[in-house]
């Protein structure tokens, strides 16, 4: 289903070491991941493992303590939401961040809104957005008019990410957007996921379902306790060895060194 | 994944195959009207109860004052006293779009309308230097009052609730105990005691509709060119000619002879309507074609989400409250002028009151988000004609009170339930 990807070009993003405590309590130990360009990576963990932590300082609303972060393969400093959009990381939350009152269009372009003088370009905004909705193949919207208060949940989620993508971001992160969707919701949500990475994105897929997961994702990372267990291509695990890389953070080969699981479970 | 899949699993539950179908539709103003009757059983009722509520109170009015009510002199009094409310209500709804609200509103045009008035009776200024410090006055209190509220984080309820306290004393002490200033100014006092020569007149109102019609079908062209999402013709044309008939009808009545008397010749447009024409169609661009109007409808829908896209949630704030207050002391000069006087009582009272009912019966939510410019105009005329109607018809102040601050519980709670069949509304 997937796109072959060389695994042995460069991650468009790439953590070494990263570390990030909140005062005493240390959330994020040591940290490596890699996204690559076309890939889903999917990022997995239990409640608490870190992986909202992890993306709010790739995101940077918690810039990291430790460690480096590199885009494109060059060191890059992160220390607000300013930065990674500029480098062409955009976040997805799982609470959307859409204004009901205001329309499809105007969602899209909150914020960066297109001008001639000082009025809106009201014109050409609704051109692009019908161009990105297009090339992502969203089929589900009557109109790019429409209120977002009108939309289903899902298509709030497919109007969020191709908010995302209008930006010519590089790298979309999307926190958990199955998570409140009903099947035929989940699914439209999950082919978009695969056309974003289709369409030359790399894109970071949060979730707890590993039906998903393992229906869309190129690599998968898991986190257990602020350690990075695994991130592997999805072709090296299964789904038992996920669920006990997520739940113990060993599984088999793979995983943390049983004595540093130890010391974390301590 | 073959495309197969996709066109199979992306259909909606109940919808449409095809993307965006509603905006590629045929040019049917039947489905335009359909569109509009769901939007109403959506709990969007835009304009509906207020031109509702204009026609129902004209028709009881003049059911119950034949002989007074419909006159020229009486609706061009009813129009006078609709100026100061809707000037007021204008600045109001940006507030109420951010779901803040602005209680000292009414007392800010008191404040600066005796600013105005103190400058002209003892410094003797000529009248563009009274009007421009009382707008200035008015621009610093909604500086002050959004600097509060944005920056501070204190409750708009609050701040505006102890400037509307504080605000009163300040006025006392420029106008002085029991004290009024009398306005002979006669620019200021012509905003509402002079009248725009009648063939002015007619120019005005062909003015105004023409360059509505040229903005609307020129929108409707680019839309229909570039493929983008655009109204039926059909409707965009019954538009323009609602606005022209409203236009010619008022235009018509303000330019028959009102004078009582036969000896004299009373007619044309009071100077105050075409303030509130220009403001209304400054504004409305203001809110609805330029990033910070934008910006406004964001906050007040989702404050949250605006912060996340970039947008200075705390400047926005500011600069509306700044606006309203502004709009405040446009209001209490009119106000002013129609008094010819300022008390220490000027804005107090049931000023507040009206423009907040006028603004919410025009169809602004209390909830922030949700409102248009316009709103204020109608809302303001239903209001002028309650105290109009009401007024002919003699009643007992007290139950003046007691009608409009019931209007303005009705239009909340329509406004309220709206919400909430909104809410409730499928997904």
């Amino acid at each position: 289903m997937s796109v072959p990807q060389p695994q042995d070009g460069t991650p468009i993003l790439e953590l070494r070491g990263v570390d990030k405590h909140f005062g005493a309590i240390q959330v994020l130990h040591g940290v490596d991941l890699k996204v690559y360009p076309g890939q889903v990576t999917a990022l997995v963990g239990d409640n608490g493992a870190g992986k909202s932590t992890l993306i709010k300082s790739i995101a940077g609303i918690h810039p990291i303590d430790g460690g480096q972060l590199l885009f494109e393969g060059k060191p890059v400093t992160v220390t607000g939401p300013r930065d990674s959009a500029a480098l062409g990381i955009e976040v997805v939350y799982q609470d959307l961040a859409l204004a009901d009152n205001l329309d499809v269009v105007q969602n899209m372009f909150l914020g960066r809104e297109r001008t001639k003088g000082i009025l809106l370009d009201e014109a050409s905004m609704e051109q692009a957005a019908r161009d990105t909705l297009a090339k992502l193949s969203v089929r589900t919207l009557k109109s790019v008019r429409q209120l977002v208060s009108s939309l289903s949940g899902g298509q709030r989620q497919t109007v969020a990410i191709a908010k995302a993508v209008l930006w010519e971001s590089k790298v979309v992160i999307l926190d958990e957007p199955t998570a409140a969707l009903g099947v035929a919701q989940t699914r439209q949500v999950l082919d978009l996921v695969r056309r974003l990475a289709d369409t030359g994105h790399a894109v970071v897929f949060i979730s707890h379902n590993m039906v998903d997961v393992f229906e869309v994702s190129d690599r998968i990372a898991a986190l257990y306790l602020g350690r990075m267990a695994a991130d592997v291509p999805i072709s090296e695990v299964d789904r038992t060895r996920v669920v006990e890389l997520i739940t113990t953070g060993r599984s088999g080969d793979l995983g943390i060194e049983p004595a540093a699981v130890a010391e974390v479970g301590a | 994944m073959t495309s197969n899949t996709v066109s199979a699993s992306t259909v909606e539950p109940g919808g449409a195959p095809s993307g965006f179908e509603a905006d590629k539709g045929p040019d049917s103003v039947g489905a335009a009207v359909r569109g509009y009757v769901d939007k109403i059983r959506g709990g969007d009722l835009g304009a509906l109860p207020a031109v509702l509520g204009i026609v129902v109170l004209t028709v009881l009015f003049y059911a119950l004052r034949p002989e007074t009510f419909l006159t020229p002199l009486n609706l061009t009094n009813l129009l006078v006293q609709a100026a100061p409310i809707t000037l007021l209500a204008m600045g109001l709804v940006f507030v109420l779009l951010l779901g803040d609200i602005d209680l000292s509103a009414g007392v800010v045009s008191g404040v600066c309308a005796a600013v105005s008035a103190q400058l002209l009776a003892e410094q003797g200024v000529s009248w563009w230097v009274a009007i421009l410090a009382a707008l200035i006055t008015g621009l610093v209190i909604g500086l002050v009052t959004g600097t509060l509220v944005g920056l501070i984080g204190i409750p708009s309820f609050v701040v505006t609730l102890a400037l509307f306290l504080g605000l009163q004393g300040v006025t006392l002490r420029i106008i002085g105990q029991g004290g009024t200033v009398p306005i002979r100014e006669p620019v200021i006092r012509g905003l509402t005691n002079e009248y725009v020569p009648v063939t002015g007149g007619w120019i005005l109102a062909a003015v105004v509709v023409l360059l509505y019609a040229a903005l609307q079908l020129n929108r409707w062209r680019v839309q229909r060119a570039r493929g983008l999402a655009s109204a039926p013709l059909g409707i965009v044309i019954a538009r323009i000619a609602v606005i022209a008939v409203v236009t010619v009808v008022i235009t018509a009545i303000l330019s028959a002879d009102r004078a009582l008397s036969a000896a004299v010749e009373l007619k044309g447009i009071p100077y105050a309507i075409p303030v509130v024409v220009v403001l209304l169609l400054v504004l409305t661009f203001v809110a609805g074609r330029t990033t910070f109007g934008r910006h406004v409808y964001a906050v007040g829908g989702n404050s949250e989400a605006a912060r996340r896209a970039g947008i200075n949630v705390t400047r926005i704030r500011i600069l509306v409250f700044g606006l309203s207050s502004t709009m405040a002391a446009v209001s209490g000069l009119v106000a002013a002028a129609r008094l010819s006087s300022v008390t220490p009582g000027s804005g107090g009272g049931n000023t507040l009151l009206y423009a907040v009912g006028a603004a919410v019966i025009g169809g602004t939510s209390l909830f922030g988000g949700r409102g248009r410019v316009r709103d204020a105009v109608l809302g303001g005329l239903v209001i002028a004609i309650i105290a109009n109607g009401l007024g002919l018809l003699q009643v007992s102040a007290y139950l003046n009170f007691i009608i409009t601050g019931g209007v303005l519980l009705l239009a909340a709670t329509v406004d309220a339930l709206a919400r909430r069949r909104a809410a409730a509304a499928p997904r």
